[in-house]
């Protein structure tokens, strides 16, 4: 059924339709009314699911963890500064190999205090052992928690759904709502291998030794680093399940692409643009005014960030001229971190080749600030015309200092 | 041999001697029973195990007399400052270790 809503509705009703059975959330601008959806719906009776109000977002993922220790299918949702007061937990989730859904609606982080959109929030969340995807539009983010859950408890890893605060998560946008038949003809119930039994206790994730040790029955249990290494290990394969997951939901409800990026005008392109989120169906208007101007250039959104698809992108990306990276965060100190990943896949893509495309780093949108499309058409012109004669690569667009 | 088949990829332990390792190798210093001073031992009769009470780690045996799992005893000293006859001493460690090697 298609109906017009917002972001935030959209996600809610994906939750609703996937039978998250525990939902713990906190609310924060700008994932309020997703939660607020969540507790109507469960308040309602329109969904069997537990809502715990909890006090802070730690106490939020700790509930989530605990639900899902006990085999629940669990959901929580945040932003910015809620997020970071998480991540202690964040870390925990993934280590505790608990396959949550977490949608992130993306804002920036204080100080300053802000409550506008950019990508410094989830962006921090990197390298915590949590996948993420990144989508561009209502459907995708509806579509996004379904495939989200059957990611997550096939690889057995916490998974962040991010979209855009306000420009998705507030705008409304007709989508297509699939039917409960569909979803769950598409999503089995979660079943894990262990949940917290009562009839035989166990301690999970207590102190562990840096070697290996003997467990009570006398096998030779994992240390620390073997738990870590199988994290990193199914991380790596997850790039797979998600190609899987990708081709089965396609199976099942007609919708959906490449699992890991979503190409535009890329074929022939020259000159190709990167970004994440609704940023990159901005950009599309761009390419198609540079391409006016004789510029062959296409645009790449990167749905998978983590695990991040570094063969795939570079497949595409190492073909072109140049690479011009638009990002609304910053790995401060350096540069854009997904900049960084993009430039470490052409490395190891270009193998012998000696040339590889020049990557420029447009830094844009922090803490909300407007993006006029004149000025993405203007950075796009220069970073294409200009090429390697740029002599700084990190440049900032709507700077005014 | 690795670990590549236990099968389970988090830790998780369960109640038992030695899920979290052979945890006496912690020990800087060993708790030494008296057996002319420790009331069960002394009586030959089961009374006071306030040792096996307190030690945190339930190394101590509920036996006449008491008995420690050095496997296991990490030397936290709870049950020498807790025994109401004094009759458990905390040796250093490294007096045994010159012991075992023979130098004494």
């Amino acid at each position: 059924m298609h109906i017009i809503e917002s972001g935030n509705v959209a996600a809610a009703l994906g939750v609703k339709l996937c039978r998250a059975q525990v939902i713990a959330a906190y609310p924060i601008t700008p994932q309020t009314p997703l939660t607020e959806r969540l507790s109507e719906l469960v308040e309602s009776g329109e969904m069997e699911a537990e809502y715990i109000p909890v006090e802070s977002e730690h106490s939020a993922l700790a509930v989530c963890i605990a639900a899902s220790s006990t085999g629940a299918r669990a959901f929580t949702a945040t932003s910015a500064n809620g997020l970071l007061y998480m991540h202690e937990q964040i870390h925990w989730a993934a280590g505790a190999r608990l396959p949550l859904v977490m949608c992130v609606v993306n804002r920036g982080v204080g100080a300053p205090w802000t409550i506008w959109n950019d990508h410094q929030d989830s962006i921090s969340q990197r390298d915590t052992g949590w996948m993420q995807l990144y989508v561009n539009d209502h459907q995708q983010i509806i579509d996004g928690v379904i495939k989200a859950y059957m990611l997550a408890e096939e690889v057995m890893a916490p998974i962040m759904l991010c979209y855009d605060g306000y420009l998705l998560s507030h705008t409304y946008m007709p989508f297509d709502v699939p039917s409960q038949e569909e979803v769950d003809a598409f999503l089995p119930p979660y079943k894990p291998a262990y949940a917290l039994n009562p009839d035989s206790p166990a301690n999970l994730n207590t102190v562990t030794l840096p070697d290996v040790r003997p467990d009570t029955k006398g096998k030779t249990a994992h240390g620390y680093m073997e738990i870590r290494y199988l994290l990193q290990e199914d991380l790596l394969k997850a790039i797979d399940v998600m190609g899987s997951v990708e081709s089965r939901f396609k199976e099942h409800f007609g919708r959906g692409g490449n699992p890991y990026y979503e190409t535009y005008r890329c074929e022939d392109a020259r000159f190709i643009a990167v970004s994440l989120g609704s940023l990159s169906y901005h950009l599309r208007e761009v390419i198609d005014r540079v391409r006016e101007d004789g510029i062959k250039a296409g645009i790449m959104s990167i749905h998978l960030y983590r695990p991040f698809p570094a063969d795939a992108i570079a497949r595409v990306l190492v073909e072109a001229e140049g690479v011009i990276v638009f990002e609304k965060a910053l790995s401060y100190g350096y540069e854009g971190a997904l900049c960084s990943d993009v430039k470490a896949a052409l490395y190891q893509a270009s193998g012998s080749k000696k040339k590889r495309p020049f990557v420029h780093n447009h830094i844009l949108g922090l803490g909300g600030r407007e993006i006029k499309t004149v000025q993405l058409y203007e950075a796009m012109q220069h970073s294409c015309t200009r090429g390697t004669k740029v002599e700084n690569a990190l440049q900032w667009i709507g700077l005014k200092i | 041999m690795g670990t590549r088949q236990y099968g389970r990829k988090t830790s998780h332990s369960e109640s038992g001697p030695g899920d979290a390792g052979r945890t006496g190798s912690w020990r800087v210093s060993r708790p030494i029973m008296d057996a002319h001073v420790c009331i069960p031992a002394k009586r030959g009769a089961p009374a006071c195990f306030i040792c096996w009470l307190y030690c945190p780690d339930g190394v101590i045996s509920r036996t006449v007399p008491p008995k420690i799992d050095y496997e296991y005893c990490k030397g936290c000293g709870i049950c020498s400052e807790e025994c109401p006859t004094k009759a458990i001493t905390m040796v250093e460690e490294s007096c045994f270790i010159q012991t075992e090697g023979g130098e004494k």
